[in-house]
């Protein structure tokens, strides 16, 4: 009689334990499964963005016969780069497209760093309005009269134009970036080094820079990007001694026959330095791009 | 005694005036470089839209009135179709990328070994020179030479025109524009995501609530403020499509491509129509501050009923 109950009980015993384990198992099945087709789906996602990126530097160490033909494979050369430095002179539009983004890059730290500042500590709500305004009104918008204008005080084909131009996206930028930043920084740091007599210069020098630093590495990589890659404002106001290098690729594309092989290494040497950046600041990268989004 | 005391004041207000000059002058540069640089070419802009002028010094502006502006209500080739490619291009791309990012944020958000080379992976095709991805797509999209077609053939299928036809242009270049900013919105979903607080979660894991469902009924609306800002930055920009468009395909095959955007370049700087180009500009520019206004009232009203 009790050894009944006790076999009975034993074998509900492991009833529910098998239960319990099959459960787990199953689990465990949908857990793979899923994760599986996560990492399926991010590979594809990997896959897609990629693509045209690992395409172009496929392209760019192809001759021309390899790119028309109907085939796959290619002998790989580095013709295409030496023609891209050797006859059409690209070092002349790198240096012209690192100027004009170190320069505009810094004159926008210049002017939009303290008044970013400006704006968070002492409330001059209307300029980060109006600074706002220069992300919503079409940049073209600005083109034209300054095409005018430049034009009139032989400004036109200059660096001091394109620098003039591109700081219109990048200071605003600037400001965007570092007006949350400097709000959150708190206030009694400062206010202690003014009662200890330091000047507000000073103490926006020594004391707010230095505590943003992150926020000013996002804002200086994000304008320098920006600058190295504008198309439109270099396209208008460059002119032949100062044309960068997104305009000089165009310029490359528009002959007669295009030369695929050159046009793609001179695609691979204008992506390159961003590549570089972004493979090392990739953080500092993110939180530009998603300044403002996310709480703002 | 009153010596003193009117000495005090005016040290104070001298002091007060001083401070306010003090902090006037960390913006006063900035405030020079608007002024020079933005407000002057608005107003300018404005001015020029009610004249005629091709840019030329020996030859003033005429005064047109409202001529520029008629012109454009008038021309129905061009501007209308223009609007509604904008409009449409948007539309199509912005929504498109909306929901692919949130996808691809959905599939980051847990940590896996190397998320961070493939957010770097990711990250690539918005920060790339948008020149140099436009030629990649053009070696792509070549109809005889490009890969697409060359896989066409292969599997057996009939290769397309792509940028050659006035019906598919406009879709492939949404479809580049989709390829460049889907990360964007992937990067600021995520962004999003990881901020959201735990506790609802752990709520719904108690009631058995499904993976989707509380997807749909607390990260969804959770999200939404996140969401809209990063709808409103997109669709700013997106209105102003102009280096994958002019680059591609110059608003061609015939005039199948062409946005208020590369219409106002065309004008201004191919036929050096500046005061039409202005008028067009003016117009342009009421058609994005609209869009951004309404995208900001809705996020205000979204953020005011979720306070309450």
């Amino acid at each position: 009689m009790t050894q009944l109950t006790q076999s009975t009980q034993s074998s509900a015993h492991t009833a529910i334990e098998q239960e319990a384990l099959r459960s787990k198992r199953r689990a465990m099945a949908r857990k793979i499964i899923f994760g599986t087709l996560r990492y399926l789906l991010i590979l594809l996602v990997v896959v897609i963005f990629m693509f045209p990126v690992v395409w172009m530097a496929l392209a760019a160490f192809q001759r021309q016969i390899d790119i028309i033909s109907p085939g796959w494979g290619f002998e790989p050369t580095l013709r295409n780069f030496e023609n891209v430095f050797g006859e059409y002179n690209f070092l002349r539009f790198m240096w012209n497209s690192f100027v004009v983004a170190t320069f505009s890059t810094l004159l926008s730290l210049l002017l939009g760093l303290p008044g970013a500042y400006a704006i968070a500590r002492f409330h001059y709500d209307w300029l980060g309005m109006v600074l706002l305004a220069a992300r919503i009104v079409p940049g073209i918008t600005f083109l034209v009269p300054w095409y005018i204008l430049f034009s009139r005080i032989g400004l036109n084909g200059t660096y001091e134009a394109l620098i003039l131009s591109h700081m219109l996206v990048s200071m605003p930028f600037i400001v965007w970036v570092m007006v949350p930043f400097f709000e959150g920084l708190p206030v009694e740091i400062e206010e202690s080094a003014r009662i200890d007599g330091a000047t507000m210069l000073g103490t926006f020098v020594r004391i707010a820079l230095p505590l943003a630093v992150p926020a000013i590495v996002t804002a200086t990589i994000m304008s320098f990007i920006f600058s190295w890659n504008n198309f439109m404002f270099s396209l208008v106001l460059s002119g032949d001694d100062t044309r960068t290098l997104p305009v000089a690729i165009f310029n490359f594309m528009t002959y007669a026959s295009i030369d695929w092989g050159g046009l793609m290494a001179a695609a691979v040497l204008i992506t390159l330095p961003v590549l570089i950046i972004t493979i090392f600041m990739q953080r500092y990268i993110v939180s530009g791009l998603t300044a403002g989004a996310v709480k703002g | 005694m009153t010596t003193l005391t009117a000495t005090r004041t005016r040290f104070r207000l001298d002091h007060r005036f001083r401070r306010r000059f003090y902090r006037l002058s960390f913006i006063l540069p900035a405030v020079i470089f608007v002024v020079v640089m933005m407000a002057f070419p608005v107003v300018y802009n404005g001015w020029l839209s009610f004249h005629e002028w091709t840019g030329s010094a020996r030859r003033d502006p005429v005064y047109v009135g409202t001529e520029n502006y008629t012109e454009l209500v008038t021309e129905s080739d061009r501007f209308f179709p223009a609007v509604q490619r904008t409009f449409l291009f948007t539309a199509v791309a912005v929504s498109l990328e909306l929901v692919f990012g949130i996808g691809i944020a959905l599939l980051l958000r847990d940590a896996f070994p190397g998320h961070n080379i493939i957010k770097t992976m990711i990250l690539l095709p918005m920060v790339a020179t948008p020149v140099a991805i436009s030629m990649a797509w053009l070696l792509m999209l070549e109809p005889t030479i490009g890969v697409f077609n060359k896989i066409l053939r292969d599997i057996g299928l009939t290769p397309q025109p792509f940028l050659g036809s006035q019906d598919q242009a406009l879709w492939v270049l949404m479809a580049v524009d989709i390829w460049q900013w889907t990360p964007m919105m992937a990067m600021i979903t995520l962004a999003g995501l990881l901020s959201l607080p735990d506790e609802p979660y752990e709520a719904a894991l108690v009631d058995g609530a499904t993976a989707v469902r509380s997807f749909i009924h607390i990260t969804l609306p959770l999200l939404v403020p996140t969401l809209l800002t990063a709808v409103l930055l997109r669709s700013i920009e997106a209105l102003k499509t102009f280096d994958i468009i002019y680059t591609m395909t110059r608003g061609g095959p015939g005039f199948s491509t062409e946005t208020l955007n590369t219409l106002a370049y065309v004008r201004a700087f191919e036929y050096f129509r500046l005061g039409q180009a202005s008028a067009l500009l003016v117009v342009f520019f009421v058609i994005v501050l609209g869009v951004s206004v309404i995208f900001v009232q809705m996020r205000r009203a979204v953020s005011v009923r979720q306070a309450q």
